[in-house]
């Protein structure tokens, strides 16, 4: 006969709520605010971080245009009219040189009038760095020479071409891209605000001002926007100064697209403002422009952001498609459109590709706007 | 169902009368009435003016009077096919416009119909092979079609015809049948050229109408009553054509609304680039010259096709779907 199995009994103090104890992990997940869980989905959306990276270094080149352009906007360099991008290179003859590209001998096709360049086996033109260049103004302010890169002495340095007046189109795309890339932020700005004091006005107070509201955006919507857009910009006086008509051009393109935003604003406040708190701010006596901002707005503010970030292109496309036709932006302001507006001639085209360049930038950003504004929009509701 | 389509109706005369107060502002916007522009232009170029042809058209048009007056001058004056003067070409509108705004219906109708045929077989299939090789090469390349803008899209295809084949593939038709009446021959030739800028055109439409279908598709196929088919032993494509394919189908008709502002703005800047006799160019160039009472009859027109467009998709939407046509019955 085997002895009686002993009872076992746990010496360890018993404590009963060690079942409902939270892991750290899980701690940290239940006390985070909503923004940091945000910023967590966000980061699970591989495409849309690596578009984030992409919007700000663009971004991020704006502030230091003059220094990363190896010429100016505007120097002419009449000798390499139609310059094709120059190769950089590292090894001269097998032996290494260290980055450098090869000098560009010219011949006038007599047959075909066609520029033709080759490449000067023997002139080997160093890159130099951190040097001195063209003299600028940075921002306006005080004048500078130094460049993140330029030409060696007497030679040239054409990364991507050079246009009709023998400009660098790599410092000219650097240039423009602070015109385009800005344009789209400010029209923005004027669409979101316009999007949701209107949007508020008809989602809060509804009646006859949200069917005015309704009305206007579903008349808004079934226009065609471009050619509104040209309508109102050819509209623009011609005697204004290239700064004018740039917020003139903002103002337009922001007028024409806040009927999206605003119509999910009232969506989302018609539903919101019969939430309990909602009513109990209004009995304790606060004004209506205070619950909107201070307890409805916060509630789908990272739907909102998220929606800018998708109408963001459209606006760099609608600036690109004006100044394109020559309705928009005029040189001297150079933006990506205005670039691409000298490859409306399709036969210097074809001789010179690179003219067509311009548009790259325009793709890339407008599909990076895309993807980050789709990773926020799946981020922006962490609570699914 | 008759009540619901005269309200829509009206609906759309309202929408059209808002419309023409927004562009009769535009017209009147540039600085000056359109004389003192056309006299000025007149003089640099050491012209003289006609007093009484001034006289003529300032009566004509009721320049003296209010500004509230000339626009009823102007919307009377549209509604008995009377869209004012054009400065430039020296003719009345009407004269000027000629056979474009066919050209132009022709173009947007053709797009209309080459996105449903293109997306209609790709966005089933995506949906089907959900997360399949193909599935990601298709949303690849409909972000890609999304994101390039049609006028670019239109410069790589002349920057294209033009190095492989050394032509232009610009315009509608045949240099010869330009200013030909219309024949066969004609009529076939346009549609020999046509494709180009419908493909253009209708490319980020594509891509996105791709999206939608998808999505919908995707969302109907994982509802119940598809599994309990498929438990029940239906076979896969008779599942698929039953009910999920029917119902993701209402935003072909319902997104009409959105789709045709996107397509004819698509093609005002296409044709701008491939010079395609149709309103676009003219359009442009009426602009560049602030020449605006053409700009404002093509931006009468434009408007006035996706307003018509939206309507007919109402009524077919409410052809097609009970729920919407019940719905305007008991609103009455």
């Amino acid at each position: 006969m085997s002895k009686p199995l002993q009872h076992y009994i746990s010496s360890a103090p018993f404590n009963p709520v060690d079942d409902e104890a939270l892991t750290p992990e899980q701690e940290r997940y239940y006390l985070a605010s909503q923004w940091k869980m945000m910023w967590w989905r966000f980061k699970k959306h591989k495409l849309a971080v690596i578009a984030g990276i992409v919007l700000f270094l663009s971004y991020s080149t704006i502030f230091l245009t003059e220094i990363l352009a190896p010429y100016n906007l505007h120097s002419r360099n009449s000798d390499f009219i139609y310059a094709p991008p120059q190769s950089i290179r590292f090894f001269h003859n097998g032996q290494f040189e260290g980055p450098f590209v090869y000098g560009l001998k010219y011949r006038l096709n007599m047959d075909t009038l066609k520029r033709e360049y080759t490449d000067d086996l023997t002139k080997v033109e160093k890159i130099r760095f951190f040097c001195s260049g063209d003299s600028y103004k940075f921002w306006g302010m005080f004048r500078a020479n130094v460049h993140l890169v330029c030409p060696s002495k007497n030679g040239t340095l054409f990364i991507l071409g050079t246009d009709r007046l023998g400009r660098d189109m790599a410092s000219r795309l650097l240039y423009g891209g602070r015109i385009s890339l800005t344009i789209g932020l400010i029209g923005i700005t004027i669409s979101f605000l316009l999007g949701i004091s209107i949007g508020g006005l008809a989602g809060y107070f509804g009646g006859w001002i949200d069917n005015v509201v309704q009305r206007v955006i579903e008349i808004l919507r079934s226009l065609p926007e471009l050619p509104l857009w040209m309508a109102l910009s050819a509209a623009l006086p011609a005697n204004w100064s290239p700064i004018w008509i740039y917020f003139g051009i903002t103002i337009i393109l922001g007028l024409l697209d806040w009927p999206g935003l605003a119509r999910a604003v009232r969506s989302k406040l018609l539903a919101l403002r019969e939430e309990d708190y909602a009513v109990a701010a209004r009995l304790m006596g606060a004004r209506p422009s205070h619950i909107i901002a201070r307890h409805l707005l916060p509630n789908f503010m990272s739907h909102l952001i998220a929606s800018a970030t998708l109408s963001v292109p459209a606006m760099i496309l609608g600036e690109t498609a004006l100044s394109f036709l020559g309705l928009g932006l005029r040189p001297p302001v150079t933006s990506w459109g205005v670039l691409l507006a000298e490859a409306q001639n399709i036969e210097a085209v074809a001789l010179y590709p690179w003219l067509l360049l311009p548009m790259l930038p325009v793709i890339v950003t407008v599909l990076a706007f895309n993807f980050l504004g789709d990773g926020l929009r799946d981020a922006a509701d962490p609570y699914h | 169902m008759i009540s619901y389509f005269v309200r829509r109706a009206g609906i759309m005369a309202l929408t059209m009368l808002a419309i023409s107060v927004l562009v009769f502002i535009i017209i009147q916007l540039p600085p000056g009435d359109y004389l003192t522009t056309y006299i000025e232009e007149l003089r640099s170029q050491g012209e003289t003016v006609d007093p009484n042809k001034i006289a003529y058209l300032r009566a004509q048009y009721g320049l003296d009077r209010p500004l509230t007056e000339q626009y009823f001058v102007w919307l009377w004056g549209m509604l008995h096919w009377d869209f004012g003067y054009s400065f430039e070409f020296d003719l009345p509108v009407s004269d000027v416009v000629g056979n474009r705004l066919w050209l132009s219906m022709v173009l947007n109708f053709t797009t209309v119909i080459f996105v449903y045929v293109i997306s209609f077989p790709i966005g089933v299939y995506s949906a089907t092979h959900q997360y399949s090789w193909s599935d990601h090469g298709i949303t690849l390349l409909g972000f890609l079609g999304l994101a390039t803008p049609n006028f670019l899209l239109a410069l790589i295809l002349l920057y294209l015809a033009n190095i492989i084949f050394g032509t232009s593939i610009g315009g509608l038709m045949d240099p010869k049948f330009i200013n030909q009446p219309w024949s066969w021959a004609k009529a076939l030739s346009v549609l020999e050229h046509l494709w180009v800028p419908v493909v253009v055109i209708g490319t980020s439409g594509t891509a996105g109408m791709i999206r939608r279908l998808r999505a919908n598709l995707l969302d109907e196929l994982q509802k119940q009553y598809v599994i309990t088919g498929r438990a029940k032993g239906l076979s896969e494509l008779k599942l698929l054509l039953k009910y999920p394919l029917r119902l993701s189908l209402n935003p072909f008709i319902a997104d009409i609304g959105s789709l045709l502002p996107q397509i004819v703005s698509g093609a005002v800047i296409v044709s701008a680039v491939m010079s395609l006799p149709t309103t676009g160019p003219m359009l442009l160039s009426a602009l560049q010259s602030q020449d605006m009472y053409l700009a404002g009859s093509f931006l009468m027109f434009l408007a006035l096709l996706t307003v018509v467009g939206m309507f007919v998709s109402d009524v077919l939407l409410a052809i097609l779907d009970p729920r919407i046509r019940l719905e305007g019955g008991v609103r009455r």
